[in-house]
């Protein structure tokens, strides 16, 4: 259904008259947007989920033909997980044992993190305003809780973070995960990655259109993750009724160590 | 669909078997929150099972270790061992109420030294989660319990066996021998154990007991059973039905806490232990009656320290990468 609504989208915005006269179309009496559509609001995650990809429709409106034609759109998606602070520590020998001795708390990271772009983001736009943004695995926020007595180690710990979620495959990027259908055309599909051991929670899909690297429409859509059938009745239990569930745990072990005893009786 | 099948069933067939070959091999932990191969962690438990029927011991200090060698996160293995250990005593203690050779009084008074200690041992353990700093408290635990209670029995039982071999008499035993545990106040007299003991001692040495079945996911036996035996001159043929009964009460109380305050027992993962965990130690009893005493000893012995060098070494050994990254729920 969405994906009918954002080919009307796109109809539309192939019927608005195209201003070539207008360069940089500033003037143009229409701005550009941008829609998108998921085939599903809501990832059920079952026992043996080892990763998925997931498929984001999307279409440019108002979309200036000559622009379109020599590339000058760059679209980024990005799937940003439930945030949570996060924190960082380092390993130092001390008397021959390895042991945590520095930590860094960063507040409110997103969980998990998978972007997909036509390019690059680098080569799209320049790393300051990229930073502004905070899209990109090397752009988002990181802001370290606390005072920091020694400022110049946040960029260590800040480069430990994104190899450690990169290297576990929780922070996923692809640059050229979005594809426009054909060159001239302003409908777009991006496929992003959702990693085996993505969080259950709301996660929130953000779409970003950029014309000749400048950042000119933003847009965002819930996608809800949630852990199916008795995975998440035991994470359920695990969490909200936890004295019933430590109960339930030892009352399984109770009836596995009586019943061996009783099956394996020896008279 | 059935004759779809029936029609090209060279297509449909390989594609069944995959798919089933997949759901029983992987097994998804939701506390844990990893997917593990069903098989190691029944063979896991089996071959824990199989120890603990042949030593009589009760196999957390095995299983936890092994969990964390798994790269299951060291506060869901110590979690669930404890669970996983509930399970493996009570066919133990059964046995031995049956028989009779159980102290309910003495173990009850052990009981409550081990609930004191096992709640102090989650405060401490949530503060060192916090710290960051539990994993190597672990380990450093572990290393430290298990090589020096290692060398210990491997001594104790490499001059048995040496005795044996030169037809020496045993040692004498003077049972009338008091030491300074028995001059301290607050007397109790246990008539089933025909001790007449002061109390301090024994909640002392349930409390340390709670304390590590907390912190390490061990019923503590192979530490309770000698300290009873020869600090406490409990007589032997109780000791180990009692220390069970402790054991029970104690690791089942520490699985609800842990599971009240860090979320951090797998009902999933404990399960599948326990199933493999109870099967396993039927058999190693049989093994474990044909094998002498002394043999016995210095097996366990030699596996004690295995565990404890093999954790020992991942202290030592550099890091793949000196950082770890946190975020919530329990990769800490």
């Amino acid at each position: 259904m969405r994906r009918l609504l954002s080919t009307f989208a796109l109809l539309a915005a192939l019927a608005s008259p195209v201003m070539a006269q207008v360069p940089f179309g500033q003037a143009s009496a229409t701005k550009e947007g941008l829609e998108i559509g998921a085939s599903t609001s809501e990832i059920a995650i079952t026992s043996d989920f080892r990763g998925a990809d997931l498929t984001i429709f999307g279409a440019l409106t108002n979309a200036d033909e000559l622009f379109l034609a020599i590339g000058q759109y760059d679209v980024v998606v990005t799937l940003e997980g439930p945030k949570d602070y996060a924190t960082v520590r380092k390993k130092e020998r001390v008397l021959g044992i390895w042991m945590n001795t520095e930590s860094m708390t960063f507040e409110q990271v997103p969980e998990s993190y998978s972007i997909a772009s036509t390019r690059q983001i680098d080569m799209i736009d320049e790393a300051p305003s990229l930073n502004n943004i905070g899209v990109g695995i090397t752009h988002m926020p990181l802001n370290p809780v606390g005072y920091i007595p020694n400022s110049g180690s946040i960029t260590e710990f800040r480069d430990a973070y994104r190899r450690l979620k990169l290297s576990s495959g929780i922070y996923q990027r692809d640059t050229s995960g979005v594809r426009f259908v054909s060159s001239s055309s302003s409908l777009f599909r991006a496929s992003l990655k959702l990693p085996a051991n993505i969080p259950d929670g709301m996660h929130m899909v953000r779409a970003y259109l950029f014309k000749g690297g400048d950042l000119i429409f933003q847009r965002e859509m819930p996608l809800r993750v949630v852990k199916t059938g008795l995975e998440q009745a035991i994470t359920d239990a695990a969490h909200d009724r936890p004295l019933f569930y430590g109960a339930f745990c030892v009352l399984i072990a109770v009836i596995t160590g009586w019943g061996a005893s009783l099956i394996f009786r020896k008279d | 669909m059935q004759r779809a099948g029936r029609g090209d069933p060279r297509a449909s067939a390989p594609c069944r078997f995959a798919s089933v070959g997949i759901q029983a091999v992987t097994v998804y932990l939701p506390i844990a929150e990893l997917s593990v191969n069903i098989f190691i962690i029944l063979g896991m438990g089996a071959a824990v099972g199989f120890l603990s029927g042949m030593f009589g011991v009760g196999g957390g200090f095995l299983i936890t270790p092994l969990l964390i060698f798994y790269n299951i996160p060291p506060v869901v293995a110590v979690a669930t061992g404890a669970n996983q250990v509930v399970a493996s005593s009570i066919s133990g203690a059964i046995t031995h109420f049956r028989r009779g050779t159980l102290d309910m009084k003495l173990g009850s008074v052990l009981l409550v030294g081990g609930l004191a200690g096992a709640t102090a041992g989650v405060f401490v353990f949530s503060w060192l989660r916090r710290l960051g700093q539990l994993d190597l408290f672990i380990s450093v635990l572990y290393v430290v319990l298990l090589g020096s209670i290692g060398t210990l029995m491997l001594l104790e039982s490499v001059r048995a066996l040496r005795r044996a071999k030169n037809n020496e008499p045993l040692p004498v035993k003077r049972p009338g021998q008091h030491n300074w545990v028995h001059r301290l106040p607050l007397k109790m007299r246990f008539k089933k154990s025909k001790i007449y003991l002061s109390a301090i001692p024994i909640v002392g040495l349930g409390f340390g007991i709670g304390v590590l079945t907390s912190i390490m996911g061990v019923g503590g036996g192979f530490i309770m059973v000698p300290a009873m035996i020869y600090l406490l001159r409990i007589p032997t043929n109780v000791v180990v039905g009692t220390s069970l009964f402790q054991i029970i009460f104690v690791t089942a109380y520490t699985t609800m806490v842990q599971a009240a305050t860090n979320y951090s027992v797998d009902i999933v993962l404990a399960s599948i232990l326990m199933v493999a965990g109870v099967i396993g130690a039927q058999y190693g009893v049989r093994v474990g009656q044909k094998l002498r005493g002394e043999q016995l000893r210095a097996l366990l012995a030699l596996l004690v320290l295995a565990v404890g060098i093999r954790l020992a070494i991942g202290l030592i050994v550099t890091p793949d990468d000196i950082y770890s990254v946190a975020v919530g729920g329990l990769s800490y």
